[in-house]
């Protein structure tokens, strides 16, 4: 569980971000909550990294802790979190202010919670700037207004005078990003940043945010569950699932051959637009699971449709792929049979009938 | 009281909601309207799955409400299964809304949660005095458990005992109680995981093939509208832009604002990514206030003078759907647009 690259990654760039076997837990009244479970990943300077997963994964947590959010929580942070060689996790506070907002900005789901209702948007972005630059008043506010255009905020000058409820919800999230950027960060973490939006103006956000990326050049760690975000918008890929990875590898690889199975259960249970309409979804059975109690084995032996009777007892750990080194896995199926139980699956064929076809007894009922 | 097997199930004909927007607290005037719903009409067929779509605020929860009766409508006409409903009160009114019921979108605050699951599933009966016998009741409740895929022995279980999708399970189970002619879901996935999505997606298109259930399928998502529905509406601004059946409206949208909702669905295939499309720019324009004539001239890219001046009605532009609009797309502006779903 050394060292590990992410998938596509050309190993000539140093990572700007490394996550190291990073683990969070949260002891609470009903018992210790293993939000992120010992998770390794990187992202390379002006690269997009997507971390996929549905709520209760970790991926939330985990970004959160980059910036020491969690810290306040009570949370037992273990691992290491290298950004520009410094480590986060054990990074005296004070220090750690100095690159939150400034070198690493994030931005949330839910913008109208994200501003403050009762100060003008100006006047928090202003603070944004000064934060970290000791710059008169006046020219701070000029970059606000200099900010507020560069996201497309219609007559900038008027606008940043306004309050956050005088905002429609897509210039909420693009004031949002517009603070984000107020010190050019390095790596701008986007939590779910589109969720709460509509799909015409999600469409303008991700355009707004790759044209960011292009033009500042920095690295964007997008954390979503919906997998056309991440295929519009990253070119590395993590799948999260029970507060691990259970799945790395290139966005290109990762959608032509997915390897896990819980990998598999989302490709197939959303309808695509541009699929066969009549083909029947194939959902996922059960939910997910408690991070208190974690089921044994294999995390997600409940829900496998192809779980063996053993995977309740191994852990599997994430590995490559045989043919392709860049491409993680941590699932306990041999890759002969992964390989075919997907060519069935991508055929448009139920998971019993993969079974039957690759010859591999089913899972117990 | 029953009409004739091919009549529409539903006829809404130019359905308009006016929210009224008032100053002063004890002496109220009226100064504005939001017109949340402006003469939008449309038929639903015995059997099929009406699907509307558009962004929030469309209109398009409320145009629901109206068909349901929950909202009283500004001017519009409702028939539902042959007589005009639109002004029913007391018993005949609730003798209908027995024929009629609705699957809502968060399955965490729409179950009570002091109350069984049981009685939650049961509680329509009670409503309408139905199943009076305990045993009979509890016997019903429990089929209809099983029918929507819940163990019957948790009958006795409280909601916050359920998982997000189950929760919504039991939504549909009180729904389907009185055996409804009419199901309405609003936005019934869009609070679940992406994983837990599928099953009850999968559930609703099950029901409806083995109950002949008639069903409205209110979504944001055009993607899962696309799975579900046999015939879709688009609306934007309280106005219906296109109808029409599935294929044609998905492989040949000929509105602009259909064709840049479409274009907008982010696709699960990364080689698709860059490929060109055409994105709406602004924002909605407020409903309290909407643009004259066309309201989507404001933002579309073929706009001309006449759409400011004269508003479109819904034609036939011969390509099976019927859409508002003066200067309908091409084949060749729907692949510039970028549409996903376009052969």
């Amino acid at each position: 569980m050394s060292r590990r690259d992410l998938a596509g990654a050309p190993s000539t760039s140093e990572p700007l971000l490394r996550v190291e076997e990073l683990r969070v837990e949260f002891p609470t009244e009903d018992g210790v909550v293993h939000a992120v479970d010992g998770i390794t990943y990187q992202v390379l300077p002006g690269r997009t990294l997507g971390i996929v997963g549905e709520s209760g994964s970790g991926k939330t947590v985990a970004s959160l802790t980059t910036l020491g959010l969690t810290r306040r929580q009570g949370a037992r942070i273990s691992g290491r979190i290298l950004f520009a060689g410094q480590d986060l996790v054990t990074l005296p506070e004070d220090r750690l202010r100095a690159i939150r907002g400034n070198d690493i900005a994030m931005i949330f789901q839910d913008p109208l919670s994200s501003l403050h209702p009762l100060y003008k948007v100006g006047a928090q972005l202003i603070e944004a700037v000064r934060a970290h630059r000791d710059v008169p008043k006046a020219r701070a506010r000029e970059r606000a207004i200099e900010l507020l255009a560069l996201v497309g905020i219609p007559d900038p000058a008027r606008r940043v005078d306004e309050y956050p409820h005088e905002f429609s919800g897509g210039m909420r999230q693009r004031a949002m990003i517009a603070m984000a950027l107020a010190n050019e960060p390095k790596l701008l973490i986007a939590d779910e940043p589109t969720t709460a939006l509509d799909v015409t103006v999600q469409a303008q956000i991700l355009a707004l945010m790759e044209r960011l990326q292009r033009e500042l050049g920095m690295a964007i760690v997008i954390i979503t569950h919906d997998l056309g975000v991440v295929a519009e918008m990253a070119d590395d890929i993590a799948v999260m699932y029970a507060g691990r990875i259970v799945e790395t590898a290139s966005a290109a690889r990762l959608f032509a051959a997915p390897e896990h199975p819980y990998t598999w259960g989302l490709l197939r249970s959303i309808p695509r637009l541009d699929g066969p309409r009549a083909a029947d979804l194939v959902p996922i059975p059960g939910t997910p699971p408690s991070l208190i109690h974690r089921p044994s084995g294999c995390h997600f032996h409940p829900r496998c449709p192809y779980a063996q009777p053993d995977h309740a007892r191994i852990d599997p750990a994430l590995e490559p792929t045989p043919d392709e080194p860049s491409h993680y896995v941590a699932c306990l199926l041999s890759a002969q049979v992964r390989r075919g139980l997907w060519q069935e699956l991508a055929a448009g064929r139920t998971p019993a009938r993969a079974l039957e076809a690759v010859g591999q007894p089913g899972a117990p009922a | 009281m029953s009409a004739a097997a091919d009549e529409p199930l539903v006829q809404a004909r130019g359905l308009v909601k006016h929210f009224p927007i008032t100053r002063g607290i004890v002496f109220q005037r009226k100064v504005g309207a939001v017109r949340a719903v402006d003469g939008v009409s449309l038929e639903v067929r015995r059997g099929e799955t009406l699907g509307i779509v558009g962004e929030t605020g469309c209109g398009k929860s409320t145009t629901a409400r109206l068909i349901m009766r929950l909202l009283d409508v500004t001017a519009g006409e409702i028939r539902f299964d042959g007589r005009d409903i639109t002004h029913l009160k007391g018993a005949p009114l609730k003798a209908v809304r027995r024929e009629m019921q609705m699957v809502f979108q968060d399955p965490h605050s729409s179950l009570n949660p002091r109350k069984t699951i049981g009685s939650i599933i049961g509680q329509p009966f009670a409503i309408h005095g139905l199943l009076r016998e305990q045993g009979a009741r509890k016997r019903e409740v429990q089929r209809l458990m099983e029918t929507v895929g819940l163990n019957p022995e948790h009958y006795n279980r409280y909601p916050h005992e359920f998982s997000g999708g189950q929760r919504q399970r039991i939504g549909v189970a009180r729904a389907l109680a009185l055996e409804p002619k009419l199901l309405i879901a609003d936005e019934p996935v869009s609070a679940l995981d992406v994983s837990i999505q599928a099953q009850v997606l999968n559930l609703l298109r099950d029901l409806q093939r083995r109950l002949g259930l008639t069903l409205v399928f209110i979504a944001h998502d055009l993607s899962v509208v696309r799975h579900m529905c046999d015939r879709v509406a688009v609306m934007y601004l309280g106005k219906i832009v296109e109808i029409g059946p599935n294929e044609p409206l998905y492989e040949f949208p000929r509105h602009p604002y259909t064709g840049a909702l479409l274009a907008a669905v982010p696709v699960a295939d990364p080689s698709l990514h860059g490929s060109a499309r055409r994105l709406l720019g602004g924002d909605v324009p407020s409903p309290a206030n909407p643009p004259r004539a066309c309201r989507f001239h404001t933002r579309c890219p073929k706009a001309q003078q006449l759409c400011a001046e004269r508003e479109p009605e819904l034609e036939d532009k011969g390509s099976g759907t019927l859409v508002a609009c003066h200067f309908p797309l091409s084949r060749e502006e729907v692949a510039q647009t970028g549409v996903r779903s376009a052969r």
